[in-house]
């Protein structure tokens, strides 16, 4: 099967290339960031998504499947271009995939599209509304993205469309959200608060995409793999130092003295759990993941020392 | 009495899934459930010494909602119910509450009924938490039911409907309660709303002496049969609400019985 993966140059999706390769598939990557030593064998265009040259891609390629792995998740960077990157690269795939034949489009969004808040339940289920935009306006494109992913099951019922909703993942590659987070030596925590964070092994992360290409499930689906850990148990683990910071004081910290420069509604995901069911993704594709979350936290130890 | 064995040996003994960071899926650990337990277990034996009656009538294993009454300014009955099925049952059994979203939203309180599985109450976290094989706490009265006052100590106020149909959908016995000392411990003359919205908190009970701080009086919770309910939970309402007069029913003989335990006790001492 031809599988173009967009959104190449990230961690995540050279993993899922390479792991597609070796699967036997002929892979073609896309980005606007160079990937500098990718496999010889495997075509990867700089070009970004939303420019003629993607269409190009895609209209002389012909792929089978379309994995979008394009989308910008991080809270640092700015709103506007945040959501133009979003909203217009998802609207590109989809537009291209539909044009030039492509079977199959895997959508891979966050499961922060739940929201964190005192009364979100544990354990999301994908019939769920996105609750994260209420306390958390910044995450709306990642939403609307998400919802104009989702469209397609009903829009374009010749395309099948899978849209997964991934946990935290935390690996070699020590980038993501949960792996920001445990940069320094020291994590602040909101005070009084120790929410359960939910994560995959990137190794598993990049098999649940796989199987997913694969399986071709369609319909949306949580994708997670070990049950969540609390974030100060998480950071102790790897060998941190948890300061816990009163919620006040944490907020005026923000984008000074080294602290990042986040949103305030971005606190609320360190204070409120976002877990999700992910049995509905596990009875479409078999998956299973291979490394617990103890192991996980040991190896993020040993790779990631402070 | 609760039996004298160590808290973490009964904590240990819990038959929930705990990874080797001693966590459950749900966020339950055990380190806090020790602490937690042993706080709560001096209140039980020395500060109110509470006798349980009736235990055997709560499964040992399986689902089971355990559905009974508020009884004093804040929920120290919810405290000693959760302490009388760790202490004093065998095996012990972790009871989980369906607690006020304030009490998820505090800081330091969060933390505390996150790790000891007190989860804010949703009908999805009831429901799931039972056809995991939990044991469920639910007081139907709601914040309606601890904003009681001492006069109206033994009383119940309206029961909400839903723990009836999740008991119906998910085929779970409901083992009755009632629940008596809590409003002499907390004897409430009236509930200021203004020092509540202060504190991020419903209200805070104000008693004859003041500060809302328990008085230390005998307390008594009595377990009745488990009640079992055939149906689907799609019933019309007139169907539940007769289920749920039922349980009230119950209840309110428990709470008799066990206020009658209460004063017997208090004459004995």
């Amino acid at each position: 099967m031809k599988v173009l993966v967009v959104g190449v140059g990230g961690a995540l999706a050279r993993k899922v290339a390479i792991r597609l390769r070796e699967g036997g598939h002929s892979v073609i990557g896309l980005d606007r960031r160079p990937w500098w030593d990718a496999p010889r064998d495997m075509q990867v265009h700089e070009v970004d998504i939303r420019k003629r040259a993607a269409e190009d891609v895609f209209r002389r390629e012909r792929p089978d499947c379309v994995v979008h792995m394009a989308t910008v998740n991080a809270l640092s960077a700015a709103g506007e271009e945040r959501a133009r990157i979003n909203m217009g690269g998802t609207r590109a795939v989809f537009d291209h995939s539909v044009a030039y034949g492509v079977k199959h489009v895997v959508f891979v969004g966050r499961h922060t599209y739940y929201g964190a808040s005192a009364d979100s339940p544990l354990y999301h289920t994908e019939n769920e509304p996105p609750q994260g935009i209420g306390s958390f306006p910044e995450l709306a494109d990642l939403v609307a993205a998400d919802l104009y992913a989702a469209n397609m099951l009903w829009r374009e019922q010749k395309l099948n469309t899978t849209v997964l909703r991934l946990v935290y993942t935390l690996g070699p590659s020590r980038t993501g959200t949960l792996a920001s987070f445990l940069r320094g030596k020291v994590v602040p925590m909101v005070f009084g608060f120790d929410p359960l964070f939910q994560f995959l092994d990137e190794d598993d992360a990049a098999t649940s995409i796989v199987a997913a290409v694969e399986k071709r499930p369609r319909g949306i689906f949580n994708v997670a793999g070990p049950p969540p850990v609390p974030l100060g148990t998480i950071a102790r683990v790897t060998g941190r130092t948890v300061v816990p910071v009163p919620e006040p004081v944490l907020q005026q910290l923000l984008g000074r003295f080294g602290f990042p420069n986040l949103p305030k509604g971005a606190l609320e995901h360190i204070k409120f759990p976002i877990v999700v069911d992910a049995s509905a993704f596990k009875t479409a594709t078999g998956f299973t993941h291979a490394t617990s979350e103890v192991e996980t936290l040991a190896r993020y130890k040993r790779i990631s020392p402070v | 009495m609760a039996r004298d064995e160590a808290v973490r040996d009964l904590v240990d003994k819990l038959e929930l899934p705990f990874n080797s960071l001693g966590v459950d899926p749900y966020g339950v650990s055990k380190k806090h459930l020790t602490i937690f337990f042993r706080m709560l277990g001096f209140l039980y034996n020395r500060y109110f010494r509470v006798k349980a009656v009736g235990l055997e009538n709560v499964p040992n294993r399986g689902r089971a909602m355990l559905v009974g009454n508020h009884s004093g300014g804040y929920a120290i009955d919810g405290a000693m119910v959760l302490t009388s099925m760790l202490l004093e049952k065998n095996p012990p059994r972790l009871a989980q509450g369906m607690v006020e979203k304030f009490m998820n939203q505090l800081a330091v309180s969060s933390i505390w009924m996150a790790r000891t599985g007190q989860l804010t109450g949703l009908p999805e976290h009831a429901e799931r938490l039972l056809l995991d094989d939990r044991l469920l706490m639910v007081f139907p009265e709601g914040a309606k039911g601890t904003a009681k006052l001492f006069k109206e100590r033994h009383s119940l106020v309206d029961f909400g409907t839903g723990f009836v149909r999740l008991a119906l959908k998910t085929k779970t016995p409901i083992v009755p309660f009632g629940f008596a000392g809590g409003g002499e411990a907390v004897p409430t003359v009236m509930n200021s709303r203004t020092l509540g919205k202060l504190l991020g908190v419903p209200y805070v009970p104000i008693t004859p002496y003041g500060v809302a701080a328990p008085l230390p009086v005998k307390m008594a919770v009595h377990y009745g049969k488990p009640m079992v309910f055939e149906g689907t939970g799609g019933e019309e309402d007139s169907v539940i609400k007769g289920y749920v007069d039922q349980v009230k029913t119950q209840i309110a003989a428990l709470i008799e019985s066990a206020a009658a335990d209460r004063s017997g006790n208090e004459a004995k001492s």
